[in-house]
């Protein structure tokens, strides 16, 4: 008999099967990534007295609490990262810590090091692990119990979960990136738009992107409801992988290759939602409120109908033009937009100009660093008065000495513009690199395609 | 984790949609141990004003304790997979959380933590929330084996609960002991899985 055709998500489900129990997966866990949030899930290790059934496919990175800067560490952050060191330690993980140049934010290091690859089921304790996604990976965030469970037996139970397809045709505009398509997806779709759904993108526009555009898009999907986002891997895929430190390599990754191929959705497979755009209807997109879907086009305004309460915490009033709205700092990082093509949007920005409020830059891993400095990038982002921090999650989550102070508003790269999320009473504003550096040299709201098309000053 | 049959107590509306895990507890707070317990964290920023003084206009703070069944808007605890977030409001004394959706991870996590997350249709759940305005704190009682939810005078309303997961919540079981009784099949799979693709097992060069 045939087999009906059949969805990436569905060929990698079925490739993980243990067993199925009552319409229940036990699915083989393939990567799992630790970060010092997962200290929860030690703690019931320890007090079952158990051990973790594959150290060697699970690995540690500290970035969550990395302070961005020496000056900014504090008790906690020290703490924290010194209880994921024993605790690494203790059970036989290798874990990236402060001084190892593996060391980044973990959907950020684990792509670079070739341990995130396609066809996998990958899983750690933190939502935006879709981020991984981008390699044709079924990756998604689980919480402290399942963290325990996959510690103990590599597996995790899953109902099967209903596939979204997203469509994305035609070519992003100049000046437009895959971030803003992230943030006009969620503008139409809402942020419950594909609650209980895993969400498998396609269409030209999907396949023309990057790597690290893929990976911007796999993160953001998670803000859409989703559980994962998914690419299907292709020749770019590949070619991104291929060298990688712990990709494999020689024979293995020849017959790695081969099974990689097969991952494609078949012709006439099925999906249970499916959603369709233009990409060159997506403009530069900045959030004006609480919420990722709380979205408008820069030269969009602020809706009238606008939650009132989002808009009080904001401090905004409905129909205001989203451009000219003045920013007191900004910050280019996170797993969002945190890699070197990122950095070199912005820096194009940057370049010959300087910065009117404090912008804090927190490369996406040491690698990205290292990077940024052999090219001159880092350089670029000093010149123009920005702070070049050390990599790790930094302002994009109020906890490891990086805070926005109350009632400013911040111009960020991030993925959650939720109320607190860069510290108490912050206002987050969401936009891509380029739109973070603009707004940075301005001040306000800016259309970073009129900087990028102005004559540099001599 | 305790068996759960029927839970009693006050209910409570907090008329917000996209109520986000770091509403639920600030990311600040995430380093306590479980043990420290998250009660105090619940909702801190929505509580309290920055030198720890209640908000006099968040509902909750409003009542006599916590509510034991809190109705909130939709989306409730999108965001972050952190588990505290089902920590923090059971610790707060929230044994049941009544929304028109939830978001994924929040819901997995709540369900192997027993906190219920009971999923009602939007009109039901605006009328609830209009009663609960109206009058805060009507007694509540929620009954699992029979999958129905009562607030005060309103009528009993039903709800959906997938039968693996209200099994478990019945009889207080985990999902780590049932895997453990299939050790010998994932034992299998993985001799099988290994064999045919190696190249799953990171290749340290250098
Ligand atoms: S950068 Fe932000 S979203 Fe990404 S893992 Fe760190 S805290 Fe989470």
């Amino acid at each position: 008999m045939q087999q009906a055709p059949r969805n990436t998500i569905e060929k990698i489900r079925d490739s993980h099967r243990v067993l199925n129990d009552d319409g229940s997966d036990l699915l083989y866990v393939d990567r799992h990534y630790l970060h010092e949030g997962s200290h929860h899930a030690f703690a019931r290790m320890r007090e079952a007295g158990r051990q973790l059934r594959h150290p060697e496919l699970t690995f540690g990175v500290a970035d969550h609490y990395a302070p961005s800067s020496s000056t900014r560490a504090t008790d906690v952050t020290g703490t924290m990262i010194s209880r994921l060191r024993r605790n690494a330690a203790d059970f036989g993980i290798d874990s990236f810590d402060i001084g190892d140049p593996r060391r980044g934010i973990v959907h950020v290091a684990m792509p670079e090091q070739g341990l995130t690859l396609p066809g996998m089921t990958i899983v750690c304790g933190d939502s935006h692990t879709a981020t991984h996604g981008a390699f044709g990976a079924f990756a998604f965030g689980i919480g402290a119990s399942e963290v325990a469970h996959v510690m103990a037996t590599q597996c995790l139970w899953q109902k099967p979960t209903p596939v979204m397809r997203i469509d994305v045709t035609g070519q992003l505009q100049q000046g437009t990136t895959a971030k803003d398509l992230a943030l006009a997806i969620i503008g139409r779709i809402g942020t419950g738009g594909a609650t209980g759904h895993a969400v498998e993108y396609g269409g030209s526009a999907i396949t023309a992107l990057s790597m690290e555009e893929r990976m911007t898009l796999c993160n953001m999907t998670i803000e859409m409801g989703a559980r994962s986002g998914l690419v299907p891997p292709d020749e770019v895929t590949f070619d991104w992988l291929k060298g990688r430190p712990l990709a494999p390599s020689g024979p293995a990754w020849d017959s790695a290759l081969s099974h990689w191929r097969t991952l494609t959705p078949d012709e006439g497979a099925r999906y249970d939602r499916r959603f369709e755009m233009q990409a060159a209807e997506v403009a530069p997109m900045v959030t004006w409120g609480t919420s990722p879907e709380h979205v408008a086009p820069v030269n969009g305004r602020v809706p009238e109908d606008a939650d009132p309460d989002a808009l009080g915490y904001m401090g905004l009033i409905a129909g205001m033009p989203v451009e000219g709205l003045g920013v007191d700092r900004a910050f280019i990082g996170s797993c969002t937009n945190g890699r070197l093509r990122d950095l070199q949007a912005a820096a194009n920005v940057l370049k010959g100009r300087r910065v009117a409020v404090p912008l804090l830059v927190s490369p996406g891993s040491d690698a990205v660093a290292r990077a940024a400095e052999d090219s001159g990038i880092a350089d670029i982002f000093r010149n123009a008065g920005a702070e070049w921090g050390a990599s790790g999650c930094s302002l994009c989550v109020g906890m490891n000495g990086d805070q926005v102070a109350p009632g400013e508003r911040c111009a960020s790269t991030s993925n959650r513009n939720f109320r607190g999320r860069q510290g108490p009473g912050a206002r987050t504003h969401l936009m891509s690199p380029e739109m973070v550096a603009a707004a940075a040299v301005t001040g306000r709201i800016t259309d970073a395609r009129t900087l990028l098309q102005e004559e540099l000053p001599a | 984790m305790k068996p759960i049959t029927t839970l009693c107590g006050a209910a409570a509306a907090l008329p917000l949609g996209n109520v986000d895990t770091d509403q639920i507890i600030p990311a600040r707070f995430m380093s306590r141990s479980r043990s420290e317990g998250y009660g105090e964290q619940c909702f801190h920023d929505l509580r309290f004003d920055g030198a720890g003084r209640p908000h006099s206009d968040f509902a909750l703070n409003a009542l006599p304790r916590p509510p034991a069944v809190l109705v909130a808007g939709d989306n409730f605890g999108c965001g972050s997979s952190r588990e505290a977030a089902v920590y923090a409001l059971l610790d707060y004394g929230v044994q049941a959380v009544v929304s028109s959706s939830f978001a994924d991870i929040f819901r997995s996590n709540a369900g192997k933590n027993g906190l219920l997350t009971i999923q009602l249709a939007e009109a039901e759940l605006s009328r609830i929330l209009a009663a609960l305005k109206a009058d805060p704190g009507k007694d509540a009682e929620v009954d699992l084996p029979a999958q129905t939810l009562r607030i005060g005078e309103m009528e009993t309303m039903t709800f959906d609960i997938d039968a693996g997961l209200k099994h478990r919540l019945l009889n207080g079981l985990d999902d780590l002991s049932a895997t453990l009784q299939n050790e010998d099949q994932i034992a299998t799979f993985e001799g099988r899985y290994f064999a045919n693709a190696p190249w799953v097992r990171p290749d340290p060069r250098s």
